[in-house]
């Protein structure tokens, strides 16, 4: 009874947060990680620009010629599964790996490469430092190598409205079933919407 | 303690007090920059003398509340952290001031580094630092000092710490890089990256974007291979009672 009073009265107060637009970044989301980021349009923004929407967001870099592609493909098959609303609700960040080559304009060229919809969709790079922390927190390590190459783990990670981890998967080239699952579940419309 | 710091500066002649200097220079690593290419090219850098100990990083706790145990965001660190402190602001019996600082994740030690303007070595910085005996800069040919480290490894990681800088200097003035505690570099979480694709036709081959690999040479070398191992198996939250880590500088940034 009393937990129960204690749980509405939590409740109550973490609504008034809300509304009041207070409520701290919880310990566990991503975004704790302040990153500035400059867009495909040459615009400074930053890693949480699209707070209050699920993200998917990977690392990439535009002159890789062979996962890069597959990679922006899997993205758009994945969202290409979802409903309309669902996907309208779903937002996509491609961080660059090569800030010093992939320039605004490199990036917004990929974008028109690929087709990729602007409107949900950022290509943007970061600066060395914060990169190498960003990829400590997607668990996807990078290296440079000598001849201009990376080497990457190439991860999709989910995250929900409030940047928390919702799923990974690595999967490139055909989709997968169960971070679909997740991804459908987290552009699913919020209760009372 | 200013007056040793001034000593120390006198001493040493170095630009930031603390830090010793290392020299630059072609550096065979043991962990290659591409498939049969170990040579690197590093730039002369400073690396602290010492890890950093329970007693400086408390100052940085009180100094940066969001670095405190209980404060600190879970992304960055985990559960461990700092958890053989007391309090968030006390060292208590099983933290002693001089001992170096342990439980603390990649990101604390960034931050620490960062807000001495200072960051944390690469690998190849830490490893070419390590790589000196107390003559020699590059001792690691002779098998009596690979010898001596590996003893250090297999001893029982539930023993107290030492303090700091009780191990004699190596050659560049650097103390307590083997025989004390394992240290966070910046690059810790990328020395594998991509040792899963070393083989053509891997069907992992597809998580890859670079056409190189790495692959591990020196094999003999197993004390340094542990170190890489242990570093690149732990996440950037992660903390261990057995991992530090000390900072470095740019020489040209390194006047304080």
């Amino acid at each position: 009874m009393i937990a129960s009073l204690r749980a509405r009265a939590l409740g109550i107060a973490l609504g008034i947060a809300l509304a009041a637009g207070a409520a701290a970044t919880p310990s566990d989301s991503l975004y704790q990680l302040e990153i500035p980021l400059v867009d495909q349009s040459g615009r400074a923004t930053a890693f949480d620009r699209e707070r209050g929407h699920p993200l998917l967001v990977s690392l990439f870099y535009t002159s890789c010629d062979f996962v890069c592609p597959t990679l922006v493909s899997t993205l758009q098959r994945l969202e290409a599964e979802l409903d309309v609303p669902a996907r309208g609700r779903l937002r996509v960040l491609l961080v660059s790996l090569d800030p010093e080559r992939d320039t605004p304009e490199q990036l917004a060229r990929a974008a028109r490469r690929h087709r990729v919809d602007l409107a949900r969709w950022s290509l943007t790079r970061a600066s060395e430092d914060d990169l190498r922390a960003l990829a400590a927190l997607l668990g996807a390590p990078y290296r440079r190598l000598p001849d201009g190459e990376f080497n990457h783990a190439t991860a999709i990670s989910l995250l929900d409205a409030e940047g928390r981890l919702v799923a990974r998967s690595e999967t490139l080239g055909r989709l997968d079933a169960d971070f679909l699952a997740r991804l459908r579940a987290a552009t699913s419309a919020p209760p009372g919407d | 303690m200013v007056l040793g710091c001034a000593l120390a500066r006198v001493a040493a002649g170095a630009e930031a007090p603390g830090y010793a200097r290392v020299a630059g220079g072609s550096f065979a690593s043991s962990l290659p920059v591409a498939p049969g290419r170990n040579e690197v090219a590093l730039e002369p850098f400073l690396l602290q003398r010492r890890p950093v100990t329970n007693a400086e990083f408390l100052a940085f706790a009180q100094g940066h509340p969001k670095w405190r145990r209980g404060e600190v965001p879970g992304v960055f660190a985990d559960a461990g952290y700092l958890a053989h402190w007391s309090a968030p602001l006390a060292l208590g019996p099983g933290a002693r001031p001089e001992e170096p600082v342990t439980r603390v994740s990649w990101f604390a030690a960034r931050a620490y580094c960062e807000a001495q303007g200072a960051r944390l070595p690469t690998w190849y910085e830490w490893e070419r630092a390590a790589a000196a005996d107390e003559t020699r800069s590059d001792a690691r040919g002779d098998p009596a000092w690979r010898q001596r480290i590996l003893d250090w490894y297999s001893r029982p990681s539930s023993e107290a710490l030492p303090d700091v800088g009780l191990s004699p200097a190596n050659a560049w003035g650097v103390h307590d890089l083997h025989g004390l505690v394992w240290e966070w570099v910046e690059d810790a979480g990328s020395l594998l990256a991509g040792a899963d694709s070393r083989e053509q036709g891997d069907p992992d081959r597809m998580k890859f974007c670079g056409s190189g690999a790495l692959t591990l040479e020196q094999k003999e070398n197993y004390a340094v291979l542990m170190r890489v191992a242990m570093l690149s198996s732990l996440p950037a939250a992660g903390t261990t009672n057995r991992l530090g880590f000390r900072c470095a500088r740019d020489p040209e940034a390194g006047a304080p």
